[in-house]
C-alpha cells in the first residue's frame, strides 16, 4: 500500500492522494505551446468558450421547455420569452451561440488546412475534430426542430427523407427514424433526447479525444517547424524563456488566449444583445403545420454550402453528391499527398487550391440562400461543381509538389 | 497453462453472453424506435367523394400528410394521354386524381395553379401536371397515390384495393 504521511497544509494532503501537483504540470504548467503562432491559434479556447455558454444556456431552457407537440412552441414564445425572468437571454444566447459556433468552426477548419495542421502525426486531430463537425452539425438541427415552428417541422421532414435514399425508396427507415409517418410526437420527443443528452455526451468525448490527439504532435506553428519539444521545454526550464521556441500553456499561452477570447465575448454579447434577430428565423414564428409548406424552405447559414451542393442535381445524383460532400473533409489528410507542412503560401498550386476552395464555400453558401431560378441556379451548379472538382485535383496537384 | 485456458475460456464464454445480450438490445432498441401501435392504427382514413366540385383542389389529411383531391372537369379527361389516365380514380362514374401531396423529390408540398392546371413545387422548383405527374425536374417520379380502395361513392385511404393493387403492378405508383 501506498505510503501516506501526516500534511502539512490542505495542498500536501489533496497532493498526498490525488497528485494535484503533477496533474497541473501536465495539463497546464508543463504542456508546451510553440511560440510563432497567431491569433487565429485561439479558436480552440473560443470554441471551448462558446461550447460552455451552450451548456449553460441550454441547462436554464430546459428548465421550461416542454418537449410536446401541442405544448412545445409556446413554452419556447410564451413562457421562455414572456414569463421567466431572463428566459430571452438564454434563448438569445443560445441561439446566437449555435449559429456563431459554426464561423469559429469554420475559422478553426480553414486554419488548419492553411497551415497543414492535418500532416505528418496530426491526422487523428484533424479526424477527431471533423467528427465534433458532424456532432455539432446533428446537435444543431436537433435543436432547431424543438421549438416546433414551420421551419423546425419542415426541416425535419425535408432531412429525414434524406435517408430514404432517393430511389433506394427506403421510406420504411425514414418512419423508424421518426417514429410515425410524418414529424410528430415520437419525432419530437426523440430529438429532443438526443438533443440534450445522447449528442451533447458524444461531443464531451469527442471534445477529449480531441484535445488527446494533441498530446503527442503538439500544436503546429506558423512556419510548419518540427520543434524539438523536450529540448526546448528543457530551455525553458533551464530559464532561458526568451531563447526557447516554446511556452507553457498556463500562464503564457493562456494570457494570449484570454485576451481574443476577451474580443470574441465582446462581440458574442453585442450580437446577443443588438443583433440575434439573425439567428431567429421569422417562418419559426408560426407553429408547425403538416398541411402548409413555407414559401421557401432554407437551411441556416452554416448547412448553406452543402444544401447547395445537394440543389441543382436530380434527386440521386443531388444525394451522392450531398453525401460526397458530407465526408470529404475527413479524407483531407490522406488526399493531400505533399510531405511539406507549411503554410499553404509557400506551396505552390496548393495556395491557389486553397483560396478557391473558400471562395467557392462562400459562393455556394450566398447561392443556397437565393431561391433556385435563373442564373442563380447556373452559378449554384457551377460551384457544386467546382467544389467536386477540386477534391478531385488535390491529390493531383499536391503530388506534383516540390518538396520545400 | 492449466491457468492460462481456464481464463480463456473465461473469455470466450464471457464474450458469448455478452454478444448475444448486445445483439439482444440492439434488436430492442431498433424496435424501441418503431412506429407505435397506436401511430399505425390511425392510419385509416375514409374521404366521401360525392361534395367535390370540379377543379378545385381540396387538400385532405391521411397519416398527417396531405391528400390532394382534384375533381377533373370534361375538358381535362378529354385531354388526356394514357400515361395521365392511368393516374385517374374513378368513383361512383365521377374521375379523380387522388395524390399524396408531398414532393417526391424531398418532401415539400407543391401549390396548385387551377389556371395553369398544374403544380409547382417552391422548394427546389419541381413542376406536375393537372394528374400528378412530373412535367420538370428535380422529382423522379409522379406525385404518389396513397394506397385506396373504392367503396361505392366513398374512397378508404390505407387500405390497399384491386384498383391500387393493379396501378403498383404496372408502375403507375411506388
Amino acid at each position: 500500500m501506498a505510503h501516506f504521511t501526516k500534511a502539512t497544509s490542505i495542498k500536501d494532503w489533496l497532493n498526498q492522494r490525488l497528485a494535484i501537483e503533477k496533474v497541473e504540470k501536465v495539463m497546464m504548467s508543463e504542456y508546451w505551446i510553440p511560440k510563432n503562432i497567431n491569433f487565429l491559434w485561439a479558436m480552440g479556447m473560443v470554441l471551448v468558450i462558446t461550447f460552455a455558454l451552450l451548456v449553460v444556456s441550454g441547462i436554464f431552457l430546459l428548465m421550461y421547455y416542454q418537449p410536446n407537440v401541442v405544448t412545445a412552441f409556446d413554452s419556447v414564445n410564451y413562457t421562455i420569452m414572456r414569463e421567466v425572468d431572463f428566459g430571452w437571454l438564454w434563448r438569445h444566447v443560445h441561439g446566437v451561440a449555435a449559429s456563431v459556433v459554426f464561423l469559429i468552426i469554420y475559422i478553426h477548419m480553414f486554419t488548419g488546412i492553411y497551415y497543414g495542421s492535418y500532416k505528418k502525426g496530426r491526422e487523428m486531430i484533424w479526424i477527431s475534430g471533423m467528427l465534433l463537425f458532424v456532432a455539432f452539425s446533428a446537435e444543431a438541427f436537433s435543436g432547431y426542430m424543438l421549438p416546433w415552428g414551420q421551419m423546425s417541422y419542415w426541416a425535419g421532414m425535408v432531412i429525414t427523407n434524406l435517408f430514404a435514399g432517393g430511389s433506394l425508396h427506403a421510406d420504411g427507415l425514414v418512419e423508424w427514424i421518426r417514429g410515425d409517418y410524418v414529424p410528430a410526437q415520437a419525432f419530437l420527443t426523440r430529438f429532443f433526447m438526443l438533443h440534450v443528452l445522447l449528442i451533447p455526451l458524444a461531443i464531451m468525448g469527442l471534445i477529449g479525444l480531441h484535445f488527446g490527439a494533441l498530446r503527442i504532435p503538439h500544436v503546429n506553428n506558423q512556419d510548419g517547424e518540427e520543434v524539438d519539444f523536450d529540448a526546448e521545454s528543457k530551455k525553458y526550464l533551464a530559464g532561458d524563456k526568451a531563447g526557447s521556441k516554446v511556452m507553457r500553456f498556463a500562464n503564457d499561452f493562456m494570457a494570449k488566449d484570454m485576451m481574443v477570447v476577451g474580443f470574441y465575448l465582446v462581440f458574442f454579447f453585442y450580437l446577443v444583445f443588438y443583433h440575434y434577430g439573425f439567428a431567429m428565423d421569422a417562418v419559426n414564428f408560426d407553429p408547425a403545420d403538416g398541411l402548409k409548406t413555407p414559401a421557401h424552405i432554407y437551411p441556416e447559414w452554416y448547412f448553406l454550402w452543402s444544401y447547395e451542393i445537394l440543389r441543382p442535381f436530380s434527386t440521386d445524383v443531388g444525394l451522392i453528391a450531398f453525401a460526397f460532400a458530407q465526408v470529404i473533409f475527413v479524407l483531407l489528410p490522406f488526399l493531400d499527398r505533399s510531405p511539406n507542412t507549411v503554410p499553404a503560401s509557400r506551396r505552390g498550386l496548393f495556395k491557389y487550391w486553397f483560396w478557391a476552395m473558400l471562395v467557392d464555400m462562400i459562393v455556394l453558401t450566398a447561392m443556397g440562400k437565393l431561391p433556385p431560378e435563373g442564373i442563380f441556379s447556373t452559378i449554384g451548379l457551377v460551384s457544386a461543381l467546382t467544389f467536386i472538382g477540386l477534391w478531385i485535383a488535390l491529390p493531383i496537384i499536391t503530388m506534383m509538389e516540390k518538396k520545400a | 497453462m492449466k491457468n492460462s485456458s481456464r481464463r480463456g475460456f473465461m473469455g470466450i464464454a464471457f464474450g458469448a453472453v455478452a454478444g448475444i445480450g448486445a445483439v439482444a438490445s440492439l434488436y430492442a432498441m431498433k424496435k424501441s424506435w418503431d412506429p407505435l401501435p397506436s401511430v399505425k392504427a390511425a392510419g385509416f382514413t375514409t374521404l366521401d367523394m360525392s361534395g367535390y366540385k370540379e377543379n378545385e383542389l381540396v387538400t385532405e389529411k391521411w397519416r398527417g400528410k396531405p391528400i390532394f383531391v382534384l375533381k377533373f372537369t370534361a375538358e381535362m379527361i378529354a385531354k388526356m394521354n394514357d400515361k395521365q389516365k392511368s393516374r385517374v380514380i374513378t368513383v361512383d362514374g365521377s374521375q379523380f386524381m387522388v395524390n399524396l401531396g408531398l414532393c417526391t423529390h424531398l418532401g415539400c408540398i407543391p401549390g396548385y395553379d387551377s389556371e395553369a392546371q398544374s403544380f409547382l413545387c417552391a422548394c427546389h422548383g419541381g413542376m406536375y401536371d393537372f394528374t400528378g405527374d412530373v412535367t420538370k425536374a428535380p422529382p423522379p417520379r409522379g406525385l404518389d397515390i396513397p394506397p385506396f380502395k373504392v367503396d361505392g361513392s366513398k374512397l378508404v385511404l390505407g387500405e390497399e384495393g384491386p384498383e391500387f393493387k393493379k396501378m403498383k403492378e404496372t408502375g403507375v405508383t411506388l
